[in-house]
């Protein structure tokens, strides 16, 4: 007897964010990022469509990092001290889609460097590199809600995702987003109540829900991961049924949580590229949207993972 | 809760005037607040003061479908009403309603089949209203077999258990309420329940206390699906946060805008 498949049909569908912008839409990108859009849970290929594959971003700072691990040392090398030579190497060497920086740096407990220095970082960066990019805040609210605003005017029109917005402070940077033309990042910590809560808030400033995308706030691999994995999972089944204030794309930052833990830590080679990728295979399986990344081999391993997943659908 | 927005009908006078005259914003204004207010579908009844239903009815649904795109509920007795407001419905759209008297169920499944409609199924008869809830699963009963060999998806059929007025049917509630739990298990899958809800409260002075009281309690034996007066902000509150308990949604503070969001 030939196998039927139980499908199910939704009423709800995750809504589309397009990141970066082209010339024919007066920005300078190559080429244009598309997340979300799924109308089945994830990877239930004959269920529904699913239109946009998972997307990867490559992290990289403004300052050097002083906490990373040897393992990512060594692949970018002396390229750390020098943000515009790190992104040129990840786009050139590692073929990188997109890109994600952090202003760390401009932290009071991290160099404190102004918003002007960031602000003229990102408009370099632009020239220097054409593939679509996500902002980053350092996390302090106070700087960031200086920071933010100057970073998002450097990128107008640019259609960037700027981040983050937090329950606490989301108001500046939604301002930012809409008047410059960005989508957000709204991050909430692994609660769904908070998460939707957020988004309805940021929508009531003017920002349409089509333009947000949820950081769920993950854990790594032995490190809260299957919280992560249900919080998602919630989101999804509310979206699916109907729930439009929940219905956004996840970006994961799988690089910063899987590179601190012990795991990765210790002398057996390559297992933090392990934990890496192992983290982001069980988060596409969750509904990840967009993987933010630190390892080139762990980014291959996905590329790969992805390419085969889609494939034989 | 699929909530079917009750306003549009010509026994109200506003409506029956707006009808009368061809007056397009009264009818779209009524549309479109009730659609704000939380409502996911809309009733259209022309009324009884109609002289030509079959005219009136398409006027109506065309004058909403200017402005929406909702889901249209064709309320009338009258077949020949209803497939005259089918035939110009853009949308899936909802047969309010059908008896479980074979001359009925004969005439309107295959109206609903021809026009992918949904349809409501009263549990009542040329007998008269059920007394009891065991009436109710048979005339129930009587419409899903009907509708199931007929080929009709029993995921588009809506029973009605027929709500009583509280104040001359006190003991028949318990009844209702139950036989709202009970239609659910009539079949694989299971028809969907609605009620006709300010039914409940015809005739006493607390209304909306007794409407939102009822709703809330239907909801709790599983009601999906209720005609209502979704203008009335305490009655949706509580079915909202009904919903919300029986953990339909996913809470969060804003949850009442999250609803009405959607």
């Amino acid at each position: 007897m030939a196998l039927q498949l139980m499908t199910e049909r939704w009423s709800g569908k995750i809504s589309v964010v397009s990141i970066g912008a082209t010339k024919e839409e007066l920005g300078t990108r190559t080429h244009t990022i598309r997340i979300g859009g799924e109308e089945s849970l994830p990877c239930l290929f004959q269920e529904a469509p699913i239109p946009n594959k998972p997307a990867i971003a490559f992290e990289i700072w403004d300052i050097a990092p002083s906490d990373w691990l040897d393992e990512l040392n060594k692949v970018y090398g002396n390229v750390l001290n020098d943000p515009l030579k790190w992104a040129e190497k990840c786009v050139k060497e590692f073929k990188a889609q997109s890109l994600c920086i952090k202003m760390q740096g401009a932290h009071p407990d991290f160099g404190n460097r102004s918003e002007k220095e960031e602000a003229a970082l990102v408009k370099e960066l632009l020239k220097r590199v054409s593939v679509p990019l996500i902002i980053l805040g350092c996390g302090d609210d106070t700087k960031d809600n200086l920071l933010l605003p100057a970073c998002s005017e450097a990128a107008k029109g640019e259609r960037c995702l700027i981040g983050s917005a937090v329950g606490d402070n989301y108001k500046t940077i939604t301002a930012s987003a809409l008047a410059d033309g960005h989508s957000l990042i709204a991050e909430s910590p692994i609660d769904i109540n908070i998460a939707k809560q957020l988004n309805i808030l940021i929508s009531d400033m003017g920002l349409p829900l089509e333009r947000i995308v949820i950081n769920p706030t993950i854990g790594a691999l032995g490190y809260g991961l299957e919280y992560a994995y249900s919080i998602m999972e919630r989101a999804r089944l509310a979206a699916l049924s109907g729930d439009k204030t929940v219905a956004s794309p996840f970006v994961c930052f799988v690089g910063q949580e899987t590179w601190r833990v012990k795991e990765a830590k210790t002398d057996h080679p390559e297992q933090g590229i392990i934990w890496e990728t192992l983290t982001s295979t069980a988060l596409i399986q969750a509904g990840a949207d967009l993987l933010v990344m630190r390892h080139p081999k762990a980014v291959e391993k996905i590329d790969k993972y992805i390419e085969e997943l889609f494939n034989h659908k | 809760m699929f909530i079917i927005g009750e306003l549009i009908n010509g026994m109200y006078s506003y409506i029956g005037k707006a009808i009368a005259e061809k007056n397009k914003g009264v009818i779209q204004k009524y549309a479109l607040d009730q659609l704000k207010a939380g409502a996911d579908a809309l009733d259209v009844n022309c009324g009884p003061a109609s002289k030509q239903p079959i005219l009136d009815i398409q006027w109506l649904i065309e004058t909403i479908q200017e402005v929406t795109d909702k889901t249209i509920c064709i309320d009338s007795s009258k077949p020949d009403v209803i497939e005259s407001g089918l035939k110009v419905t853009k949308n899936k759209a909802i047969i309010n309603s059908t008896t479980a008297d074979v001359a009925k169920l004969d005439k309107l499944i295959p109206l609903a089949k021809k026009y992918h409609a949904k349809l409501i199924g009263l549990t009542i008869s040329a007998k008269g209203i059920p007394q009891n809830k065991d009436q109710r699963l048979e005339l129930a009963a009587q419409i899903v077999a009907t509708c199931s060999e007929a080929g009709f998806l029993l995921d588009d059929l809506y029973l009605d258990p027929i709500v009583m007025p509280v104040n001359v049917a006190q003991s028949q509630q318990n009844e209702i309420l139950e036989s709202i739990r009970e239609f659910k298990i009539l079949s694989e899958p299971s028809p969907k329940t609605i009620v006709g809800l300010s039914n409940v409260s015809q005739g006493t002075f607390v209304r909306p206390l007794i409407n939102r009281t009822f709703l809330v309690m239907a909801q709790s034996f599983g009601l999906d699906a209720a005609i209502l007066d979704p203008l009335d902000s305490e009655l949706m509150d509580a079915g909202i946060t009904a919903d919300l308990i029986l953990n339909k949604h996913i809470f969060c503070d804003k949850y009442l805008e999250a609803y009405r969001k959607k």
